[in-house]
């Protein structure tokens, strides 16, 4: 018989962690490895420094006109020049305060959402007062604010109303799909089924396309219908089938057992499904909703084919000006920077959220 | 007195499957009977009836005055004196130990929070976890996870409890902890029905041992007849084969 000591825990040796140990395992483990690194390296040193020397080093910042830029760089002063255009479109210049009041606005609400909103029912309070807001400052024509119609909006300012409306009016419209496509009901489900297996055989653009044009053909004479809502009507029907399909993912992973206590405990049906399953359900979708929220920012460029003018439409309509042509590279540049750092602050949001809402080993 | 469930010629289906055979059982108000058997033997499936998460196609099942069909209103009235304890706890992940168990009371009863709550801690209490309130399930073993599962089930102060194997996903040092909450339960004059293999917990407090195989029920008796005299052949078989010591 033997018997044995305990023993003590001791701290990894720093062979098994640290920076080093990861680049030897890797970076250059094998010879494969070694090419792609070598490839990699190589390419990363084609591309960047050019593209600091153009984009930094010979750009030009100062000045007011074409002819002040000099360098052999980009010229930036083309963009300083015309970024009341790529932000706020053609919104008349002095109603432009209108909308930095929205965005500052935008960062105070949320600011009060996360330090004010202790109950649902403030923050749902909170959450639903600022688009009230930031309607009636935006279209105006009431509390003596001069109306600006909506096709004078544009540039970034129309690619955020689009894609937030979008995001925020799907997720319920999406959710209620989900639920439907789940029903013990036939006619439900088969409507559910058919509705997001419809919207998701056609591409986003021909949803566009006959909300604006043929809609329209049925409408009784002289009723017409703000080209912008119609837009708006589209993309919300439009994603909450793709947000439906990613919900009922998230309904799949919960084990059969959650809706068992639920419906053991007396819930009814819309409290087992609004307190118990959807939350978990959500929790699990997430980096999937968010994915499809990048994907209807990116997709709001489309509306340009219906005579919206988007962050995007921006570039061609500012580089036609005759005083400054033949800038095209830069403002492509410049809106391709604003679309990644929107779609990589959302990505991001999506890994805090996900942290957040992990009660596993908090 | 009068049977609080009473179980009428119960048949059930799963598809061609024949999974309850004939199942005749009436439970008297405050009595404690475990039902055992092997596996696939329908006692799961049975006593699921009895809050309807299941679903049959012949007899009737009564419970509390109320026959169970499939009628919104008469579940929802079942449910709120049943509550059924499970294997897997199925205790809500996303919500604290203490959002689990005002759930119920809040939703279901109407309970003010701070009712709730007291209840709440005071069931905790009763079940030696109260410290761990704030905590997530997940963060709990399967002991205590089985307690606060039969922590929420008390919180709505039912009749009838229904246990479905409560012990048999712990691992083996924590299966006295929850017995020893159930031993505790069984002397309050509460309605229990336990799916269990644990025959010790079933020579201490149970009124009447029920053996089921194949969907129907093989024999019935007090405990001291059931495991000292056992008449059928099956049941000698399933006890020597669980009866190890």
């Amino acid at each position: 018989m033997a018997i044995f000591k305990l023993e003590e825990t001791k701290k990894a040796p720093s062979t098994i962690n640290g920076k080093l140990r990861w680049i030897l395992d890797n970076l250059v483990s094998t010879p494969v490895d070694v090419a792609f690194s070598l490839v990699i390296l190589f390419l990363l040193y084609i591309i960047i420094p050019p593209f600091v020397e153009w984009a930094i080093i010979n750009a030009n910042f100062a000045g007011t006109t074409k002819a002040d830029c000099t360098g052999d760089g980009a010229c930036w002063v083309f963009i300083i020049h015309k970024i009341d255009f790529f932000i706020y479109g053609f919104y008349p210049e002095e109603e432009i305060y209108r909308i930095n009041w929205i965005f500052g606005l935008l960062i105070a609400f949320l600011a009060l959402f996360k330090y004010v909103g202790k109950t649902y029912t403030t923050k749902i309070a909170i959450f639903s007062l600022f688009p009230i807001i930031a309607y009636f400052l935006i279209t105006g024509g009431s509390f003596g604010l001069v109306e600006v119609p909506t096709f004078k909006w544009g540039g970034l300012t129309l690619t955020l109303v689009i894609s937030s409306i979008g995001i925020v009016t799907a997720m319920p419209i999406g959710i209620i799909l989900a639920f439907g496509r789940q029903s013990r009901l036939p006619i439900i489900r088969s409507l559910s089924i058919l509705y997001i297996e419809f919207i998701r055989g056609v591409p986003l653009i021909t949803i566009l396309f006959m909300g604006s044009v043929i809609l329209p053909m049925f409408f009784p004479e002289g009723m017409t219908f703000d080209k912008l809502l119609r837009v708006l009507i589209v993309i919300t029907l439009f994603q909450a089938a793709y947000v439906a399909e990613v919900i009922r993912g998230g309904l799949q992973a919960i084990p059969k057992g959650q809706y068992e206590a639920a419906d053991s405990e007396g819930l009814s049906y819309w409290q087992k499904m609004l307190i118990i399953i959807l939350p978990q359900a959500i929790k699990v979708s997430i980096p999937n909703l968010v994915g499809n929220a990048i994907g209807l920012f990116k997709d709001t460029t489309l509306v340009l084919i219906i005579g919206l003018f988007d962050l995007l439409t921006m570039v061609g309509l500012t580089s036609a000006d005759s005083h400054w042509t033949g800038f095209e590279t830069e403002g492509y540049v410049f809106v391709a920077i604003i679309f990644w750092v929107f779609c990589f602050s959302l990505s991001r949001y999506s890994k805090v959220l996900e942290d957040r809402l992990n009660t596993e080993n908090k | 007195m009068d049977s609080i469930i009473k179980i009428d010629k119960l048949h059930k289906w799963y598809g061609d499957f024949h999974v309850l055979k004939n199942i005749n059982l009436n439970v008297k108000e405050g009595e404690i009977i475990v039902v055992c058997g092997p596996s696939g033997s329908g006692k799961s499936t049975l006593i699921r009836c009895i809050n309807y998460l299941e679903q049959f196609q012949e007899g009737t099942v009564t419970v509390d005055g109320i026959e169970l069909e499939d009628d919104v209103k008469k579940i929802k009235a079942l449910r709120k004196n049943v509550t059924m304890i499970f294997q897997q706890f199925n205790l809500f992940p996303h919500l604290s130990v203490l959002q689990n168990l005002i759930l119920a009371p809040r939703h279901v009863k109407g309970a003010t929070k701070k009712e709730a709550i007291d209840t709440a801690m005071k069931y905790l209490e009763r079940v030696n976890i109260a410290e761990q309130a704030d905590k997530y399930p997940n963060q709990l073993s399967g002991g205590q996870q089985q307690r606060v599962a039969i922590a929420r089930g008390l919180c709505k102060n039912p009749k009838i409890m229904l246990f479905d194997e409560p012990t048999s996903a712990l691992d083996p040092e924590m299966i006295n902890e929850v017995l020893d909450v159930m031993v505790e339960l069984a002397k309050e004059n509460k309605t229990m029905v336990c799916v269990t293999h644990e025959m010790g917990f079933a020579k201490k407090v149970a009124d009447r041992v029920i053996f089921m195989d194949q969907g129907q029920i093989i024999e019935e008796n007090t405990p001291k007849e059931f495991f000292e005299n056992p008449q059928s052949d099956r049941l000698k078989q399933f006890l020597e084969q669980i009866i190890t010591d």
